[in-house]
């Protein structure tokens, strides 16, 4: 069913190697230059009007995959194409063009607002990058979309600066700020990780609910899986840089296949006293990308490593329609 | 059985420029010799406040402005700087957020745990000390050459069950644990709340558990105290606030959260934020946002109901 459908991104074998910093003994004795391998080798696609949960812990490249997408980090190898358009080749030019269809929605609503600037005008700066409306127009606009997002009453809002908001209101202003220029595409990067328990199933119900309004689709990078579930139609789960299993949201919570899959459900708290972990908890942490274990990169965790899965790495192959998973099993 | 921590009508007021911070205002509050108490409820909600306030560790300009706090019958409110100093770490542990942050990182594990026994066992021998450390490690599971390590060799989880270690070293009997895995990974966080729950039994804890988890909560508590606007809301047996909450906000708070083990197609929201505590509404601090808001909550403080064992402070049960 998929195959008809516009796919709206497409990222192939996509990789972001960050270089170690080389200290004055290193150069001496001309050591080899090191990498934090943040992403390696990512391959995923996006229909138009889905949202794909990307999950993982801290430090697996989920956020960085959404920064290069956008571009707002510069991948050292792979492909991103939007629409079918290769977007990697774009001037900065022709990028700044695309970045009006392409937005993104940050984890921090106190450090992605400017305290000096009224909310009003910081939610028509983006248009007047991209545009050149008239004063009255650009300030219809914003009021408009500052309705849509629930930030009422618009014009009396219009004149206040972040600190006058709730952390709620702030993270509506984010939103806001990302659609104002109708936008397709949103990455957004844990919207709700910053926010109170009340507030978050606010910004969520409304993420879902502007998408329908909109058409958008989303790339929702989130590091809680509880989540995910509200608002994902697939989820791609990340460990150390690659992706480990992919599929329809249910289909994944319910059948997953791969180890570290299964270990992120089980470890996901559950709001119900009587509720009973079934699944054991591994030892150990994630360890260092600039080194990380030979083979796939789970085994050193893997309750059911085999001697292969310490040499070599597995693909992911497709075990179900739509369901992809990188392991030997 | 006297209650190892009796909370009484315990205000904490911040006077600031534009006026007073009511964060905490006249709770009550008892806690159990072993029990494990979890204290939650949203940012600035008071919670943090209380749990520091236990320890007189307020931040200034934070006070104590009326009400006491009994600890074995003790009133720590009253008692001297030098009273509180030999209470504070050796019977009652504090551990905090952020493990970076309260460790110092220019010294070893193992001069950090020795820091903290020389303090306050005067004339131990530094053997002795040192293997006291290597025990200690060894109950959180980690290995005790570990102790040689400084904190930037170590990874956030092991950061976060040194802090632990470095509460229990001198046997306290009451931990307070202040969001202890909020800056912790997801499967981190559940290796953690396992080595708590053995450690509670380990050394026979009575912990205070402050969190806006309400995941976490349930896990591990006996009692659950849900805050709101710097008051209690409602207190009660865990199994109960999850399957009967009586509070609309432990209600509303309930059903915005995720459960992964649900299938609910929608979460509820609460319309409205957390109030302003400069100037909190008059009567029921939660009343602006309550869809059951009678008359009375506009203007009258709710009163206690207790229904075994079972407080909320609603007029709906009045």
């Amino acid at each position: 069913m998929r195959e008809h459908m516009e796919e709206l991104i497409t990222v192939t074998d996509l990789k972001k190697h960050f270089p170690l910093q080389k200290g004055f003994l290193d150069n001496l004795l001309a050591r080899e230059k090191g990498f934090v391998r943040a992403v390696d080798g990512v391959s995923f696609s996006i229909i138009k009007g889905e949202v794909l949960g990307l999950v993982g812990e801290s430090g697996c490249g989920k956020t960085t995959t959404g920064r290069l997408i956008l571009r707002l980090l510069e991948p050292s190898a792979g492909e991103v194409l939007y629409k079918g358009k290769p977007i990697l080749s774009y001037s900065k030019k022709d990028m700044e063009k695309m970045r009006e269809k392409m937005q993104v929605i940050f984890q921090d609503p106190y450090a992605s607002l400017s305290p000096r600037m009224a909310i009003g005008k910081a939610i028509g700066h983006p248009l007047i990058i991209h545009n050149n409306y008239d004063k009255a127009e650009l300030r219809q606009r914003c009021l408009r979309i500052m309705e849509k997002v629930g930030l009422t009453p618009a014009s009396f809002l219009y004149r206040k600066y972040p600190h006058q908001l709730s952390g709620g209101q702030r993270q509506r202003v984010v939103i806001a700020r990302a659609l104002v220029t109708n936008p397709e595409f949103v990455v957004a990067d844990e919207p709700i990780a910053m926010a109170d328990v009340s507030v978050r199933a606010m910004i969520l119900e409304l993420m879902v609910q502007l998408k329908e309004e909109f058409d958008l689709t989303y790339l929702f990078i989130t590091h809680d899986l509880a989540t995910c579930k509200y608002i994902c139609d697939r989820v791609a789960i990340m460990y150390l840089g690659k992706i480990v299993e992919m599929g329809p949201l249910e289909e994944v919570f319910k059948n997953p296949v791969h180890p570290y899959t299964a270990t992120l459900l089980a470890a996901v708290p559950v709001p119900d006293p009587k509720y009973r972990r079934t699944h054991p908890i591994p030892k150990g942490e994630i360890p260092s990308p600039i080194n990380p274990p030979p083979g796939c990169r789970f085994h050193p965790r893997c309750a059911s490593a085999k001697s292969m899965c310490s040499i070599h790495e597995p693909d992911l192959l497709e075990v179900g329609p739509g369901h992809m998973v990188a392991c030997f099993q | 059985m006297e209650p190892i921590l009796k909370i009484e009508d315990l205000s904490v007021h911040y006077p600031i420029n534009i006026g007073t911070v009511r964060a905490v205002e006249e709770v009550s509050l008892e806690l159990h010799q072993g029990e494990v108490m979890g204290l939650v409820g949203e940012s600035g909600c008071g919670k943090s406040t209380l749990g520091f306030s236990i320890l007189r560790l307020l931040r200034p300009p934070g006070k104590i402005v009326g009400g006491r706090i009994l600890y074995h019958g003790r009133d720590i409110v009253q008692m001297s700087e030098r009273e509180i100093l030999s209470l504070r770490g050796r019977k009652i542990a504090m551990i905090f957020q952020d493990p970076l942050t309260s460790l110092n990182p220019l010294f070893r594990i193992d001069q950090q745990f020795m820091e903290t026994l020389f303090t306050h066992e005067k004339g131990l021998d530094k053997k002795e000390a040192f293997n006291r450390a290597g025990r200690m490690l060894e109950s959180l599971g980690i290995s005790p050459e570990r102790l040689l390590d400084y904190p930037h060799q170590m990874s956030g989880g092991m950061r976060q069950r040194i802090m632990i270690g470095m509460g229990l070293i001198l046997n306290p009997d009451l931990l307070i644990a202040d969001e202890p895995t909020t800056s912790l990974d997801v499967i981190v966080e559940a290796q953690f709340l396992d080595l708590l729950n053995d450690l509670r039994r380990q050394f026979d804890l009575t912990i205070i558990l402050i969190t806006h988890n309400l995941g976490n909560v349930a896990q591990l508590a006996d009692r659950i105290t849900v805050m709101y606007g710097g008051t209690i809301a409602e207190i009660g047996p865990a199994n109960e606030i999850f399957d009967e909450p009586l509070h609309p906000y432990t209600q509303g708070l309930l059903a915005s959260i995720p459960n992964i083990k649900l299938d609910q197609p929608k979460l509820e929201t609460m319309p409205g934020s957390p109030p302003d505590l400069v100037t909190p509404p008059p009567g029921c601090v939660f009343h602006p946002r309550c869809p059951h808001a009678k008359k009375i909550c506009k203007h009258e403080i709710p009163e206690m109901t207790e229904r075994d064992g079972h407080l909320v402070f609603c007029w709906l049960y009045r």
